[in-house]
């Protein structure tokens, strides 16, 4: 009992030191030197400030913008306490939310899409994602988007259906993941055209 | 459905082929007989106790005294985290329950989360605390899976099942530590962040304010995939894009949930000499993770009941993956997180890359069966091989029966000792859980946990015991923290990990010193397709019937509900 404590003493200093210090001290240093944007957390500096990360939904409710999926968050959209809405396949509360969701939905882009109903609203759109921060949102809400940007920036159509697909990002190796519209990145390539 | 089957027919492909070469190169790590001159060095370094071989019970005493201390020494970090440095968020000490917990979560491979990582855990906490058990909790399963091997293999003469400290240290050095550098590569290369600096502050497009967490995040979530542990650095786990950004990086993180998995399997066969046998194992394996998938998949494709009730357009399209997107994220779709969902649960890893607790019910019942199974498809790291070992027995202790034979296993005569031990080590964990739930369900301290209404929340009790019990961390996570909760679960951590482990070990010990019997025409073959349906058959008729019961109370009645 004693000979095992006595190893078990030495294991736990020597492990906590090499894997609990050593290992992420070194990662740090290969990433630092090797991935700077990345491992910082894919920051997106604008005029020296940062407005967000690649990897994190934040808040849009201005017409001018895409919006993101809902999240579940407190506050929403949260990166420092990402969760789960945790709401059971068939529990009111997810069925209110989704009516509520696409409510909201079918009075904010209806003026523009003439005879948009609630099967034209893509799932993802009315339901929370994972993280609670989904950068991206499907094609086709970015779709169902596109016309309300259009309209609110005095844009055309097709230039904003151009800055979707340069902001959507595939599936990697043509296979792998589904495709998705990074909304934040849309939303700067949106600000950096004006209109 | 055509592209995500394609997606988990190629993951399964890629799985089977690393596999293998990993499993020949485990069996070689702890078949060597002289360690390198680092090696004994550190042995030295550790003592006597580090020197020689073990029994069975030598070997667990060293197991257990080590995982008390260190729990002791966790806990202890824990509970002062607001006392110690790199904690650039200012994070205040874990209250108690939860750091008790916690501990017990994470020594024993399990990683169950009655907490959120990035709003309580400081830098310090993750990671020289929390990802140091990811290290070696999985080398402590790994370590008792070689002993067990030996027992198995020895040929007459002695009880010895080697040394665990050499066989943690070989875990770690060899196995653990290298295949998680390289995934800790490519993952920041993906965009996981790895830095000591703090949380960022950014002003967003619309003029509002976002903290955004980070950390050493990226040296974390290598090792809680390869160890089969589970733990994520954030709440959501694999689902928040900084632990898991790419559909790449989603590929290697569900390739690391199986890998060493599958690869101990191929290992097993070498070191205990029964290569055909080891191939009908990682078949049984594969049918209960296909199986698995095949059910999981469409469910969540199909969809909720609520969300196809609602008139939202749920059918998959080029624009859209659709289906249950509860809780799921864009860029891994219905096909990727219902195969991550399985896997995690075949084995004892627990990490999600979306939210269990809303799952369809037949989609949500994958995960809980394959835990409650034992988690032997092919399990955790280690845990998972000694966990079939109580299924093998039965199986061929069954056969036995059958034919009026005393029922042989590579060659050992099993008998009543190891039977005794296969039904504890088969039986204990499954009756556990289900008396935990019913405790949980019955009592007003169990029943404020619950978060969901009716049978659904009766399925986030059972999977909570089930998941805590078998170590394997996953959640419906609406189930919340209390003082009864977390009390509860940490019984269930600590005994469905060392009742098992023990079991198993005492097998190993029992089978070392029996002499070989030749086999001959009546000997039952084990390496066999015949085999292999009798095992199926088995685990099926064990914990799959002990569970059948309290299933009609949660996802079947769910199910048929709507």
């Amino acid at each position: 009992m004693l000979r095992a404590a006595l190893a078990s003493a030495v294991m736990i200093v020597v492990s906590t030191v090499a894997l609990g210090f050593a290992y992420p001290a070194l990662m740090t240093g290969v990433g630092a030197l090797a991935f700077p944007h990345q491992t910082a957390g894919s920051l997106i500096d604008r005029n020296g400030k940062v407005v967000g990360s690649s990897l994190a939904a934040q808040a849009f409710t201005s017409p001018r913008y895409f919006h993101e999926r809902p999240s579940a968050t407190s506050p929403a959209y949260n990166a420092a306490g990402t969760t789960f809405s945790n709401l059971g396949p068939t529990s009111a509360a997810l069925r209110e939310l989704v009516a509520s969701n696409a409510r909201a939905i079918l009075s904010l882009e209806g003026p523009y899409n003439p005879g948009l109903t609630i099967h034209n609203i893509p799932v993802d759109a009315v339901v929370p994602s994972g993280s609670g921060i989904d950068p991206e949102i499907s094609l086709a809400y970015a779709q169902l988007q596109a016309r309300r940007v259009a309209a609110t920036r005095d844009l055309p159509l097709t230039t904003v259906e151009q800055l979707i697909r340069e902001n959507t990002w595939g599936r990697t190796l043509g296979f792998l993941g589904e495709p998705g519209v990074n909304v934040l990145e849309l939303n700067v390539a949106l600000d950096r055209l004006g209109g | 459905m055509g592209q995500g089957t394609a997606q988990i027919l190629v993951y399964a492909a890629v799985l089977v082929v690393l596999s293998y070469p990993l499993g020949i190169w485990m069996a070689r790590v702890y078949t060597r007989e002289r360690g390198d001159v680092v090696e004994r060095g550190f042995l030295r370094l550790l003592g006597r106790d580090a020197s020689g071989d073990q029994n069975w019970k030598q070997y667990g005493l060293s197991v257990v005294v080590f995982t008390v201390l260190f729990s002791a020494f966790l806990y202890g970090m824990l509970r002062l985290q607001g006392h110690l440095f790199l904690n650039p968020a200012h994070l205040p000490g874990v209250p108690w329950t939860v750091a008790l917990n916690t501990t017990a979560s994470f020594v024993t491979n399990t990683n169950w989360q009655y907490y959120g990582g990035e709003a309580t855990m400081s830098y310090l906490s993750q990671m020289a605390g929390l990802a140091v058990q990811q290290f070696v909790s999985a080398g402590v399963g790994l370590a008792v899976l070689a002993a067990v091997a030996r027992g198995i293999a020895r040929r007459g003469g002695g009880v010895g099942l080697g040394n665990f400290w050499r066989d943690l240290y070989r875990s770690i050095v060899y196995i653990l530590l290298p295949l998680s550098i390289l995934l800790a590569v490519v993952l920041m290369w993906q965009g996981v962040p790895q830095t000591f600096h703090g949380y960022v502050h950014a002003s967003t497009l619309q003029g509002g304010h976002q903290t955004i967490a980070r950390g050493p995040v990226a040296s974390m979530v290598s090792i809680k995939q390869l160890g089969t542990d589970g733990g994520g650095y954030y709440n959501s786990n694999s689902a928040v894009p900084f632990e898991n950004p790419t559909p790449l990086s989603n590929f290697l993180e569900m390739l690391a949930i199986l890998l060493i998995p599958f690869a101990q399997v191929v290992m097993f066969g070498r070191m205990v000499l029964a290569r055909r046998h080891a191939w009908v194992l990682y078949a049984v394996c594969f049918t209960i993770f296909a199986i698995g998938v095949g059910v999981a998949y469409p469910a969540e494709q199909h969809g909720s009941q609520v969300l196809r009730d609602s008139g939202v357009n749920i059918t998959q399209s080029a624009q859209q993956s659709g289906g249950n997107m509860t809780d799921k994220e864009i860029r891994f779709g219905i096909a990727n997180t219902a195969l991550w969902a399985t896997a995690t649960t075949d084995v004892s890893n627990g990490s999600v890359n979306g939210g269990h607790d809303a799952f369809t019910p037949a989609g949500g019942a994958v995960p809980l069966v394959n835990m409650f199974l034992g988690e032997v498809e092919p399990g955790g790291v280690g845990s998972g091989i000694y966990g079939l070992v109580f299924y093998i027995l039965i199986a061929v202790f069954v056969a036995g029966l059958m034919v009026g034979r005393t029922p042989e296993w590579l060659g050992k005569k099993i008998e009543a000792r190891e039977m005794k031990y296969a039904a504890l080590g088969a039986l204990f964990v499954p009756t556990m859980v289900l008396v935990m739930t019913a405790v949980a369900v019955v009592t007003p301290a169990g029943l404020a946990s619950i978060f969901n209404p009716g049978a659904h929340g009766f399925t986030e009790a059972l999977y909570a015991y089930t998941s805590q019990s078998n170590n394997n961390g996953s959640a419906f996570a609406g189930y919340g923290a209390t003082t009864f909760s977390t009390t509860l679960g940490t019984v269930a951590l600590y005994f469905g990990r060392f009742v098992p482990l023990l079991a198993g070990l005492a097998i190993g010990g029992s089978l070392a010193s029996k002499k070989v019997v030749p086999a001959s025409a009546g000997t039952f073959r084990t390496d066999g397709a015949t085999f292999g349906v009798l095992l199926l058959g088995v685990i099926a008729l064990t914990a799959g019937l002990m569970i059948l019961p309290a299933m009609t109370l949660g996802p079947i009645v769910e199910g048929l509900m709507h």
